[in-house]
């Protein structure tokens, strides 16, 4: 039998409050994050903001300098410009500044065509969106969030206890929250897809905290003389290797899809990896902590079995 | 023991049906088949996004304001005619306001009879009967200015998909969503600024004649430069006489190559309009340049026939979307029922104008509200990365499986293609769409998929350490994980629901992956890998089990 960690007794519960330290910066960090985006000072992807998104994929190597002067003289201030190194690709975005009638994308395109006659390139994708799609997708994207913690905690609070429920949703919304304020801070583009990822790992995070949380019950109805911080140790430490053993799983899926996914999957895997990271932690050092701070209750729908 | 017999057909019929279905959804192999073959097969499978194959996204909003606009000019001109046939003198009859018709004239005595003429126009009220009393005013009923945005919209479905059809794309999807948008998906498109034209030109074409009666007063210059059109509209706006506009040509220097604009004063009644057209061609004339002949239908002909006859030696102008192009002198009365369009087209130009021709005239001017481009190559490109990525991260987990938990970890593994394998037949027989965020959907099961086995595998360990023997341990750890793995997979399930239910395009297709991901990691990880133990444990007496 190969086993990353034997029986193990860590003092998990003893180190919460460092962990509440910790986790409370990181959402902190995460709410300022969602402060900055309602207010649209972040780094929000034209997905969200409207604006232009121009890929082009160039012949020879293009220096980002020379590109972004020649935007600038040709009216197009305000470009943000990223090139992926060997492929001698470049990516404009412009934020909604214009109306979409102006045809940003065939602007830029004329421009560089123009500018670089020697140099061929094709155009590899352009975005144009409306600031009222953006706002719209917004508003959907909160309230599918809003309404499926909703219902998690009904679920949960159904199957084990209101306070479980409550725990379990404060602890996947520290994991997002945290990746959002790992990303805010990184300024890394915040894009329809990184929300995707982030919906991902609320789904991950959720099922780790929860198959702790049976474990927990469990045990609860098992050993009714101990004392709570003790039984909820003891279940955190018996579904350790499971936990471990998992994130490890997922990890050895991301690392490749973010090394070698193209740059269209890199930022999305990246998100994933901080989560996965994140919500494993959380998963033993919130989400089950917190059940202490809420004790009194237990018991009652746990202890009949 | 449960009887396996039963358990082991299931499973084999689900392998089965998802090999069936995901057959499609690959084509050279699909394309391989045998034609009887085909014939009993599902011959649908997956469609890959716009993100994978490249293609163009559109929302198109109609510009409701304008169609409304549209229709009260329209009455105006039609007004116009109708005082002028009466005998009436008028001011002027003109559009005041979006919805807003006024009639000025100085004989009061005239407006009983002016009044009178509103029962013509049933679609209008009169908001003031009392008022100035040299002008009747109209407004545009509001149950009219709803038909009006609402029959725009459907118009304009019905001559995008036409268009498109006409354009030839493989599968393209032409729909409305909310109100007033419309959404227009083309996978696989070459070209995405042709498509992009062809969709949004109005094409509306007229026929109209020129005032020549009143073009020598006006003096229009014979030529003037390009983009000066506006100033030229504003130099003679007061001096136009009622019911004539002023349009332009547009014109190419043959030596210099610089363009310019002839301006036309043109009356403003419309003769003939395009939806009398029954085919729009591209010939070639004898100086091999492109141009687009016209047929009309029968109605369309007698009414070309007629007006011809009754107009000839003077000039008409042929108007597309407010431009002339060209305004031939009419020498005799055309029969027949042909026209023609000419002008500096290209080949290309010239086709896709037909195209638009036939399709039919949008009823205003469309907004692109969105438009997502993804170049065929960057598509391949995301395909292939993301293919080999993922392959290879798929061979880490089975290989680190197979070293963690021996023989228990290949029949994970076989879970694992399990469910992959389910995942993707279900996917196929919905024909359902698959773009990158739904891959992270499947990610995301497939995770949940391994978690299951480790979750079971680990509590199968905790019950042989406690001492049981292989088959109590095995069916222990299956019982005891079993509420766990229900669980996780719930609150996952709602997430995924909700996801479905209140989010829109790219987030949708993640729900949809997600949710069906949990239902076939269900039965993958509760039945499919207890099958294989049970098989294994019926065979012979197993003493020590490989995990």
């Amino acid at each position: 039998m190969l086993e990353i960690l034997g029986k193990t007794n860590f003092d998990f519960m003893g180190k919460r409050y460092l962990a509440f330290a910790f986790s409370g910066i990181m959402a902190v960090l995460g709410i300022v994050a969602i402060v900055q985006i309602s207010r649209g000072t972040a780094n929000l992807g034209i997905d969200f903001s409207g604006g232009t998104a121009v890929q082009l994929k160039f012949d020879q190597a293009i220096r980002i300098d020379e590109a972004r002067k020649i935007l600038e003289a040709n009216g197009l201030e305000n470009a943000e410009l990223q090139e992926f190194g060997q492929e001698n690709k470049l990516l404009i975005r412009l934020k909604a500044s214009t109306t979409i009638e102006e045809k940003v994308a065939d602007r830029v395109v004329a421009v560089f065509a123009k500018e670089f006659p020697s140099n061929r390139f094709v155009v590899d994708s352009s975005t144009e969106i409306g600031p009222t799609i953006g706002k719209k997708l917004q508003e959907d994207a909160l309230i599918a969030v809003l309404i499926s913690f909703a219902g998690i905690i009904l679920y949960v609070a159904a199957r084990f206890e209101l306070r479980f429920g409550i725990a379990a949703a404060l602890a996947t919304f520290h994991d997002v929250l945290a990746v959002l304020g790992a990303f805010y801070i990184l300024d890394k583009e915040i894009t329809l897809l990184v929300v995707t990822a982030l919906l991902t790992l609320a789904g991950y995070s959720m099922t780790d905290t929860v198959v702790v949380f049976d474990r927990i019950r469990e045990n609860l109805r098992m050993r009714r003389r101990e004392s709570e911080e003790t039984i909820i140790n003891n279940a955190v430490n018996q579904v350790l290797s499971r936990t471990i053993v998992t994130s490890l799983t997922v990890v050895l899926v991301l690392i490749p899809l973010a090394l070698a996914g193209g740059e269209v999957l890199h930022d999305f895997s990246l998100a994933l990896l901080w989560g996965v990271v994140f919500g494993t932690y959380s998963s033993v050092f919130v989400a089950s902590p917190l059940l202490l701070l809420w004790p009194g209750a237990s018991g009652r729908m746990l202890k009949r079995s | 023991m449960k009887k396996v017999g039963g358990r082991l057909a299931l499973l084999v019929l689900v392998i089965m049906a998802s090999v069936i279905f995901f057959i499609p959804s690959y084509q050279p192999f699909y394309q391989a088949l045998p034609g009887w073959l085909k014939k009993v097969m599902p011959s649908k499978g997956i469609t890959l996004g716009l993100d994978l194959q490249g293609g163009i996204h559109l929302v198109l909003e109609v510009d409701e304001d304008r169609a409304i606009e549209i229709a009260v000019d329209r009455v105006v001109v039609s007004l116009q005619d109708l005082l002028t046939d009466k005998k009436i003198p008028v001011e002027s009859a003109s559009r005041t306001g979006p919805t807003q018709i006024t009639i000025q004239f100085q004989n009061a005595e005239l407006k009983a009879q002016i009044q009178k003429l509103i029962n013509d126009y049933p679609i209008f009220s009169e908001p003031e009967a009392t008022g100035p009393a040299n002008r009747v005013v109209w407004e545009l009923r509001e149950s009219e200015a709803k038909r009006i945005k609402d029959s725009a919209i459907n118009q304009a479905l019905e001559t995008i998909r036409n268009r498109i059809d006409q354009f030839g794309v493989a599968e393209p999807i032409v729909q409305r969503q909310g109100l007033k948008q419309i959404v227009v998906q083309l996978p696989g498109v070459k070209e995405p600024k042709r498509a992009r034209d062809l969709i949004k030109e109005t094409a509306l074409l007229e026929f109209k004649m020129l005032d020549e009666d009143n073009q020598p007063k006006l003096d229009l210059p014979a030529r003037v430069p390009k983009d000066s059109e506006a100033e030229i509209l504003r130099q003679f706006e007061a001096k136009l006489p009622i019911g004539d506009e002023i349009l332009f040509e547009r014109g190419v220097e043959k030596d210099t190559g610089r363009e310019y604009r002839v301006p036309y004063l043109v009356k403003k009644r419309v003769m003939l309009t395009g939806d009398v057209l029954s085919d729009a061609q591209v010939s070639i004339d004898q100086f091999n340049a492109p141009y687009v002949s016209m047929t009309f239908d029968s109605k369309g002909g007698q009414e070309f026939e007629r007006i011809t006859g009754d107009n000839i030696k003077k000039r008409m102008a042929v108007v597309l979307d407010n431009t002339v192009y060209s305004a031939p002198v009419i020498q005799d009365r055309i029969a027949g029922g042909r026209a023609q369009i000419t002008g500096t087209f290209s080949m290309q130009e010239a086709n896709d104008l037909a195209i638009v021709l036939r399709a039919g005239a949008l009823p205003a001017p469309l907004k692109i509200i969105q438009d997502l481009t993804v170049g065929p190559s960057l598509g391949k490109d995301s395909i292939e990365k993301g293919v080999q990525a993922t392959l290879f991260a798929g061979a880490l987990v089975v290989v680190f499986m197979i070293v963690y938990y021996r023989l228990s970890g290949v029949i994970a593994d076989f879970a694992l293609v399990l469910n992959l394998l389910c995942l993707i037949g279900a996917l196929s027989a919905l024909n359902a769409t698959l773009t990158l965020p739904g891959i992270a959907g499947i990610v995301l099961t497939i995770g949940m998929g391994v978690d299951s086995n480790v979750l079971i595998f680990e509590r199968i360990r905790e019950e042989l350490r406690s001492g049981k023997g292989v088959r109590l341990a095995v069916n222990g750890g299956y019982d005891k994980a079993l509420l766990t793995i229900v669980d996780s997979h719930v609150t996952t399930l709602i997430t995924g629901v909700a996801l479905f239910l209140f989010g829109t395009g790219p987030i949708k297709g993640f729900a949809v992956t997600l949710c069906l991901g949990i239902g076939i990691n269900l039965f993958t990880a509760l039945i499919g890998t207890k099958v294989i133990f049970d098989l294994l444990n019926q065979r012979q007496k197993v003493d020590r089990l490989s995990i």
